[in-house]
């Protein structure tokens, strides 16, 4: 287990409250002017050494990220902007960072806009986490009062203005174009990427897009050095993660843990282990709704991490684990996240509109054993007909939670599902209009 | 995608109050000069806060005058995302959130209160037209679940009957004590914390 001096979110559950003076006991603010002295270059390569990697689901490096962003400012400013949009199925965390360790994220603000030269940053925050936001935007009230931002924020001489905006309950805008055509007033309907935002972004300038959580590890890791960080975990994984834990297990929560742990010991350690004993284990999602899920024999040996999960062909996304035991019904648990992705479907690409219902459908008749035997095939094929062929990754993240349950629970789809529409004494078909086609005395 | 559509009685005009006005200016002034269009979805929110929990036609409007961009942008935006209410919802609005997380550990019990005791059908107003209620999409307090929005506040970790005595409380017209309803602090596992004890029993 990973030892208590070296968990970033000291405050994770509130044990010492969240404002500026006991962040800074935390060691939050502290030299904030020294690290941003080093320079740019410093801290990018710094961010580089310590091989964090995005925490918002697709792991991109961050380092690298940050080096996209033109070296001069030119006619254009450039922008930060933090994605909060948090609405991955079994995904929490974000919301800890923004109620108990908002002084993490707004340092890290600053330290990422010096490194990437934008003046004024944007937290985007889901609609629903009102609550939480107001908490934050009292912790930038504060911040601004202590003149830790603003006008030459908390003594480095860079300006640095930090504005909240609120979503309206759509998922998709925590795609990364979306959600800047969401700050840009329209709907958030994804961009064509290229050109990326690094050089076309919000308002047509540079933007840099991060999840909350990168940029709240930020601070922490340019002051015990990017060395210390990358010794967590393992190579090209490294560092601490937040899991959220949820569904069937007897305690869920949130730990921060490091990188590369077993699934295991995250279950039986933390959450209390699965309700009705580890034999009771179905399956696991790994990393939010649209990680394919992984059936108990490959759980026992599971560690949780970026590329030891996308060898199971899964992968880790936001670390959201959804434990699902053997009380559940399986096809009806993934019935019930097809409804989500036809929910939260965006309507601009044609395979994943039409698709993404089509899923749900054919689930739900599937759940009932209602469905006919080829359409297990069919289902299939329409998955891979939406991945790959929309503007966005919602296509992928809505085909793969089904891609899985096919991979690994088709035994159990097919034995539920025997209804056969070619088969002769089965004439009472509902939607075989031409029945009478059937009458061999014809 | 969701379908939806604004109510049918709608009404003739829509005018920002002074507070609201004044909110909407400082919101404006959060974005760079001629960008003022990106304050349209807080604007939205103020009209609906002031409408009593929805948006009518007259507002988007308004809006769309009031920041100088086309009707059928506001429409658009109104209409694409969820959190606003095209048609009038309860003074206490419940939402349900049912996706896998809260399913698996039983949120259509809490439907069923709600189904018990504000109206049979979502998105139905209750007798006494205080109340709605609506099934909505992962709410993202999954380690919570199953868990509901009443407003702006998060119920968490909840059962039937402990919905069953909210929905009392909330049509009797107070307002019960938003967070846990195990007695549990935040996202903490229960009685099984293993982690930053010091700090803890500080």
């Amino acid at each position: 287990m990973l030892k208590d001096q070296d968990r970033i979110f000291q405050n994770l559950y509130n044990d010492l409250g969240p404002d500026v003076a006991s962040s800074q006991k935390r060691g939050d603010w502290i030299n904030t002017k020294d690290l941003t002295s080093k320079g740019r270059d410093w801290i990018i390569n710094e961010i580089k050494d310590s091989q964090l990697r995005g925490r918002g689901g697709a792991g991109f490096p961050t380092g690298l990220k940050w080096s996209f962003a033109p070296k001069e400012v030119g006619s254009r400013p450039h922008y930060l902007v933090i994605n909060g949009d948090e609405s991955e199925p079994g995904t929490c965390k974000d919301r800890d960072i923004l109620r108990f360790e908002p002084h993490k994220l707004i340092e890290g603000c600053l330290i990422a806009s010096y490194a990437v030269q934008a003046h004024v940053c944007y937290i985007y925050i889901r609609g629903e986490y009102f609550v939480d936001g107001q908490k934050l935007q009292a912790a930038i009230d504060e911040a601004y009062e202590k003149n830790l931002i603003g006008k030459n924020a908390a003594g480095t001489g860079w300006d640095l203005d930090i504005y909240i905006h609120y979503g309206a309950g759509a998922y998709i805008c925590g795609e990364e174009t979306a959600l800047l055509e969401s700050i840009e007033g329209k709907k958030g309907q994804p961009r064509l990427k290229p050109p990326f935002p690094a050089l076309i972004g919000l308002y047509g300038c540079p933007t840099i897009i991060n999840n909350v959580e990168t940029i709240a590890v930020v601070p922490t890791i340019l002051r015990r050095g990017g060395k210390w960080f990358a010794s967590l975990g393992r190579e090209k994984n490294t560092g601490t993660k937040i899991f959220c834990i949820s569904g069937n297990v007897n305690n869920p929560c949130n730990v921060e843990e490091e990188m590369n742990i077993p699934l295991k010991e995250l279950i039986e350690v933390h959450a209390g282990g699965v309700i009705g004993g580890w034999d009771n284990l179905q399956a696991v999602i790994p990393g939010g709704s649209s990680m394919p899920l992984i059936p108990k024999e490959k759980c026992e040996t599971l560690t949780m991490d970026f590329d030891s999960l996308m060898a199971e062909k899964s992968g880790l996304g936001t670390a959201g684990v959804v434990v699902i035991n053997k009380d559940q019904d399986i096809i009806k648990c993934m019935a019930r996240i097809a409804r989500f992705y036809k929910h939260e479907s965006c309507g601009q690409c044609t395979p994943c509109r039409e698709g993404s219902g089509w899923m749900w459908r054919m689930l739900e008749r599937m759940a009932k054993g209602e469905a006919s035997r080829d359409e297990i095939d069919m289902l299939g094929d329409v998955t891979n007909q939406i991945a790959g062929h929309t503007i966005c990754a919602f296509g992928e993240g809505s085909s793969w939670p089904v891609q899985g349950l096919l991979r690994h629970f088709s035994k159990e789809i097919k034995s539920r599902n025997k209804f056969d529409p070619i088969i002769k004494e089965q004439k009472d078909i509902p939607y075989l209009v031409d029945q009478h086609l059937l009458d061999k005395n014809a | 995608m969701s379908l939806r559509r604004p109510a049918k009685n709608q009404p003739e005009s829509f005018e920002f109050s002074p507070s609201s006005l004044e909110a909407a200016n400082a919101i404006v002034s959060k974005y760079p000069k001629g960008k003022q269009q990106s304050s349209v979805m807080a604007l939205l929110y103020i009209a609906q806060k002031q409408n009593n929990n929805w948006i009518p036609l007259a507002a988007m409007k308004y809006i769309g005058k009031f920041l100088d961009m086309p009707y059928i942008k506001v429409y658009e935006v109104a209409t694409f995302y969820t959190m606003y209410n095209l048609a009038p919802v309860g003074k206490y609005f419940v939402q349900v959130c049912t996706t896998t997380p809260c399913m698996i550990r039983g949120a259509y019990k809490l439907v069923e209160a709600c189904k018990e005791k504000i109206s049979k059908n979502e998105s139905e107003l209750s007798r006494d037209k205080s109340c709605s209620w609506m099934e909505v999409e992962c709410l993202g307090a999954c380690v919570n679940a199953p868990m509901m929005q009443i407003n702006d506040y998060y119920y968490e970790d909840l059962d039937k009957e402990k919905t069953l005595k909210i929905l009392d409380k909330i049509l009797n017209d107070e307002t019960p004590k938003p967070g846990s309803y195990r007695g549990r602090v935040n996202n903490e596992p229960e009685n099984n914390r293993k982690t930053l004890m010091d700090l803890k029993n500080a």
